[in-house]
């Protein structure tokens, strides 16, 4: 059995009878140690996914195992990088950091869990920033403030649910680099949620598309073969990175397409959708970046 | 820059003076002409000088300088706002946390809410049998609701995000409360106590009038009753500019939690 196992994973939002579908069938299975990133289009169910192993939501069919245990509820175990970073503003950048570390080592001295709070504010470059509030921080270093938090629980898995989805992009290559080389230097298991193909790429260790909702479910695993550590810039020109993106591309777009066309059957048929899908810009956005 | 300084002038001194002059003005005409009972400003001035200008004095227990007098109503709504806030603070916290705490209790706080201080008063008399606890009971009761609604609402607008961080972390409910909750809810509860502050001091008069306790109310009541009808006046400015400025106060306390 893998570490984290889900299987038959079904999920939906709303009242029974207009319920939305929004995960049908989602099985995975991620080894220890491994860095798997999920990408899709935005809506797709990306973030149910990451809450559903989190443990924060419960799946209405299906299981979810972590190390061999069912998933019954949340716990530090399984530190989550939420997308929109949920710092407490209240707190400086060492006090929310502090405060998972206080409850994960309750055991620990409080110097102990002090020097333990400043090895991960450090981690992440931003020492000189310890004592700063939330809102005095960039993005960027907000983001790395909720990447520090989660790494200083210890947590057995890092669930990275679109981490730097709200960062521009220069700001989004630092990160991605600085993820790269925690990744690297911890070895821990990783699942990385992302609607940017190239991100999924250059981090990961397999990389899995999630077809467009609803009723989303995952499409076929890639084993992203390339050496590590992996340059940005080279691996462009890289025939191995350029033909994974493109099979993830196009399973990306072909479920989008089918997904149209099912939508399009179900309402009546002359009535051809005018304004482009969601999902269908979506789709386009992502054709931009490839060459 | 210079015409800067002189904006703020006009915009926070002149015009203000001119609106108060505005009103004055009225009075002073009123008195002159529709009604000749009430004092004319100047007679008003007169009379409560003493008053005004050695406002510590205290010359037996009904006739003391103003400020004094604003001391023991300031001490009685401190007393009765303390307890407010005591009550209200918890019963806010239980509203906004438990879906079964607001079915149960909501409706009756929606029907005690409105009830008025000249309402509550008879009942703290009969229940405390003394006219300083029944004040102060009076004022409590009559001020911890905004506290209350403020506070449930502060808590039910937490985000969920930070609820999120608190059951990954799975912290403890009283370290959920402590750590997430009272300090995420902060800016409304404090929202809550300057209106409780406000309505305290509103209350303070009428739980005076009806006591006979020595403070603002006490002395525009018996002032009535003793015809001097330009002490009415001063108390009602007292009142008005002592309610002004406390709440200038906590707005400062307010918008410095609301920054953090």
């Amino acid at each position: 059995m893998a570490f984290i196992e889900l299987s038959g994973i079904c999920k939906g939002y709303g009242p029974a009878q207009q319920r939305t579908h929004v995960l049908e069938d989602v099985n995975l299975s991620i080894e220890k140690g491994e860095l798997v990133s999920i990408v899709g289009y935005s809506g797709a169910g990306k973030t149910t996914l990451i809450s559903l192993i989190a443990g924060l939501i419960e799946p209405d069919r299906g299981t979810v195992s972590v190390g061999g245990k069912p998933v019954t509820g949340p716990g530090p175990e399984r530190g989550v990088v939420f997308q929109n970073y949920s710092l407490l503003p209240w707190l400086s950048v060492l006090e929310n950091v502090q405060l998972a570390v206080d409850q994960v080592f309750p055991q620990e001295s409080q110097q102990e869990r002090r020097a333990r709070a400043t090895k991960f504010v450090e981690m992440v470059n931003l020492g000189p920033a310890a004592g700063k509030l939330p809102r005095e921080l960039s993005g960027g270093m907000r983001q790395r403030v909720s990447v520090a938090r989660a790494l200083s629980m210890e947590p057995e898995v890092l669930l990275l649910d679109e981490p730097f989805g709200a960062l521009d992009a220069l700001t989004r290559g630092v990160l991605q680099g600085e993820l790269q080389r925690i990744s690297q230097e911890s070895g821990k298991t990783m699942l990385l949620i992302t609607n940017d193909v190239d991100e999924g790429i250059l981090l990961s260790d397999r990389i899995i598309p999630l077809g467009a909702g609803p009723r989303a479910s995952l499409g076929p695993a890639t084993v992203v073969d390339i050496e590590r550590p992996r340059d940005r810039k080279a691996l462009n020109h890289d025939a191995r990175f350029r033909a994974i993106r493109l099979g993830v591309l196009e399973y990306l777009l072909e479920s989008g397409k089918a997904r149209r066309a099912e939508r399009d059957a179900a309402e009546s048929p002359p009535s051809k959708s005018a304004a482009p899908s969601p999902s269908a810009h979506d789709a386009a956005s992502i054709v931009e970046v490839t060459p | 820059m210079k015409s800067n300084l002189v904006d703020g002038l006009i915009k926070y001194w002149l015009l203000p003076m001119v609106g108060a002059g505005c009103v004055v003005l009225l009075w002073a005409v009123a008195s002159s002409s529709v009604a000749p009972s009430l004092p004319s400003p100047l007679k008003t001035w007169e009379v409560s000088k003493p008053y005004i200008l050695s406002p510590w004095e205290k010359r037996g227990e009904l006739d003391q300088g103003i400020l004094h007098f604003t001391w023991y109503s300031l001490i009685r709504v401190a007393k009765g706002y303390a307890l407010a806030i005591a009550l209200g603070t918890p019963i806010g916290l239980l509203l906004g946390m438990s879906r079964g705490f607001t079915n149960t209790f909501d409706p009756i706080i929606q029907v005690l809410r409105p009830v008025s201080p000249l309402a509550w008063l008879p009942l703290g008399l009969v229940l405390f049998q003394k006219p300083e606890p029944a004040g102060i009971f009076t004022i409590a009761m009559c001020s911890m609701w905004p506290t209350v609604m403020n506070t449930a609402l502060g808590v039910r607008s937490i985000p969920q995000d930070y609820i999120n961080v608190a059951r990954v972390l799975k912290l403890s409910p009283w370290k959920t409360l402590v750590k997430v909750t009272i300090p995420a809810a902060l800016p409304y509860m404090f929202t809550g106590f300057r209106l409780s502050l406000g309505i305290a001091w509103l209350v303070i008069v009428a739980a005076e009038m009806l006591t006979g306790a020595p403070g603002v109310g006490g002395f525009l009541w018996q002032e009535y009753n003793a015809l001097i009808y330009e002490h009415i006046i001063l108390c009602i400015l007292t009142i008005g500019i002592v309610g002004f400025l406390l709440d200038r106060v906590m707005s400062l306390v307010e918008r410095r939690f609301k920054v953090a």
